[in-house]
């Protein structure tokens, strides 16, 4: 699944968005709120708040390694390296 | 914040200098009754935060109380510039041989106060100083010792003042410096102070302004006065484009965006940090340019505020362009202003780089504000152009000097 914003972007592989548990993860992870999880349990990205990213990389951290980008849409979509 | 008369005279009375037996009320009958308990002439004055009550009749004289009854009855029906009366004031008509004035003033310049005193009461303070500089002494004194017996003697005498009178003024002159530092106050006045027949002296008026800033620390006096957390007392009631920049900085706890104050120019302006935003509206007036607004935004507030704030600013009627300007103190990340604003001209259908006469905001995050700006094509300063000269661009930006 993948959003864009204006300026950023998030991208998770189908896998990663299906688990319940990651979802729950990324959700209290990130601190402006683009990740939620649905009634499901699936994960769901919060487009209003994409361009709130403040490319912290917590989301990297918090996933399994290529799971999760995160785009800067100004800048040659680059992807946030994790920390 | 300004307080009112009747309260200021409450203020002064709480710091032990002389007042008048005045009362202040809401009904016309109490009026009555005050008039009745003072027992001779009365004045009876609106109670108003806006000046000229004299000349546009907000201020009485009744020789009995049915008399005070009926004044008080016009004057609570009378608005004066706008401005309906809190009340009135019933004062005793006092018998007053000379009327002086005594100040205390905030000196932003020096950051100290300064004591005022002339033995020329009742008008202006800046009409003595003009027409009688002589009989206006002036001294600053200390924010954290207290204005001396010495100190306040020199002040007056100063203006000619000699013998009893002075002794008299000098503990006047001193308690009302001391409520004045105490209170957080940027003015303190009491004019006129008499001097009665039988030389003693009384306040016969009082001007009090605290800092806005200070209110929290005086919250005990803003309850005793009955002033409510929700009286701003500004000199004018906020616009609906100062209040929609309230609404903007109520969308969420991060950072500051709003405190807007509205101008009529054609420069929008979204500034702050540290001061900045001060020295940066005067730069741009002195480069001749006509802001539309002052603002402040700083403390890393979120891109949909900071877009808030801008498109606030570029919808205002007669912007033609905005500058984004801050001072590399606050901290606040330039990337996420970058975003901000140019959402904000996105949405609302203007080109950025048309939009944005100079984006001037250096400091954290800078390299990735500065790509999204080439992106959209806007001008941009780093922390090599001063706050002035990113002023000077935007001015001649606006008025088609520059490209």
């Amino acid at each position: 699944m993948r959003a864009d914003g204006t300026f950023i972007a998030v991208e998770v592989s189908d896998e990663a968005a299906a688990d319940a548990a990651l979802a729950a993860k990324l959700t209290e992870a990130c601190p402006v709120d683009i990740y939620a999880q649905a009634t499901d349990g699936a994960l769901e990205l919060v487009e209003r708040n994409l361009d709130e990213c403040v490319l912290c990389g917590l989301c990297l951290v918090a996933a399994p390694q290529d799971t999760v980008r995160v785009i800067k849409l100004y800048d040659g979509e680059a992807c946030l390296a994790a920390v | 914040m300004r307080f009112f008369e009747y309260e200021a005279r409450e203020v002064v009375k709480r710091a032990g200098i002389p007042v008048t037996d005045y009362g202040f009320t809401t009904e016309a009958s109490e009026a009555k009754q005050i008039a009745e308990r003072i027992g001779g002439p009365t004045v009876i004055k609106s109670q108003v935060l806006t000046g000229g009550r004299m000349k546009a009749g907000g201020v009485k004289f009744a020789d009995t109380p049915e008399e005070a009854e009926a004044h008080a009855r016009d004057i609570l029906a009378l608005e004066i510039n706008g401005h309906m009366p809190r009340g009135v004031l019933v004062d005793p008509k006092a018998e007053v041989a000379q009327e002086y004035y005594a100040g205390v003033v905030w000196d932003g310049t020096r950051k100290q106060p300064v004591m005022i005193f002339s033995p020329v009461g009742g008008i202006d303070i800046e009409q003595v100083a003009e027409e009688q500089p002589e009989k206006v002494g002036r001294r600053h004194f200390s924010n954290i010792l207290p204005l001396s017996d010495f100190e306040a003697k020199e002040v007056i005498a100063s203006t000619g003042v000699t013998g009893s009178a002075l002794n008299k003024l000098v503990p006047i002159v001193t308690r009302l410096a001391k409520l004045f530092v105490e209170n957080d106050m940027t003015l303190a006045e009491i004019n006129p102070l008499g001097q009665l027949k039988d030389g003693s002296f009384v306040a016969l008026d009082a001007h009090m302004d605290i800092e806005n800033e200070a209110r929290g620390r005086h919250k005990k006096l803003l309850a005793d006065l009955g002033v409510g957390d929700e009286e701003t007392r500004q000199a004018r009631e906020a616009t609906p484009f100062e209040l929609a920049g309230e609404e903007v900085d109520a969308t969420d706890h991060r950072g500051v965006a709003g405190n807007v104050t509205e101008f009529d120019g054609n420069l929008g302006l979204v500034i702050g940090a540290g001061g900045g935003s001060l020295t940066l509206f005067d730069a741009v007036r002195a480069h001749g340019g006509e802001p539309a607004n002052y603002c402040e935004i700083g403390g890393n507030p979120s891109v949909a505020k900071a877009c808030g704030l801008a498109k606030l600013v570029l919808q205002k009627p007669g912007v033609d362009k905005i500058a984004v300007m801050m001072s590399i103190v606050s901290n606040t990340r330039v990337d996420i202003v970058a975003r901000g604003v140019i959402k904000a001209c996105l949405e609302l259908g203007y080109d950025p780089a048309e939009k944005i006469a100079i984006f001037r905001i250096p400091g954290a995050w800078e390299e990735e504000g500065f790509k999204i700006l080439e992106k959209y094509g806007v001008e941009y300063a780093d922390r090599s152009v001063s706050l002035n000269e990113a002023a000077r661009r935007a001015v001649e930006k606006i008025q088609g000097v520059a490209p």
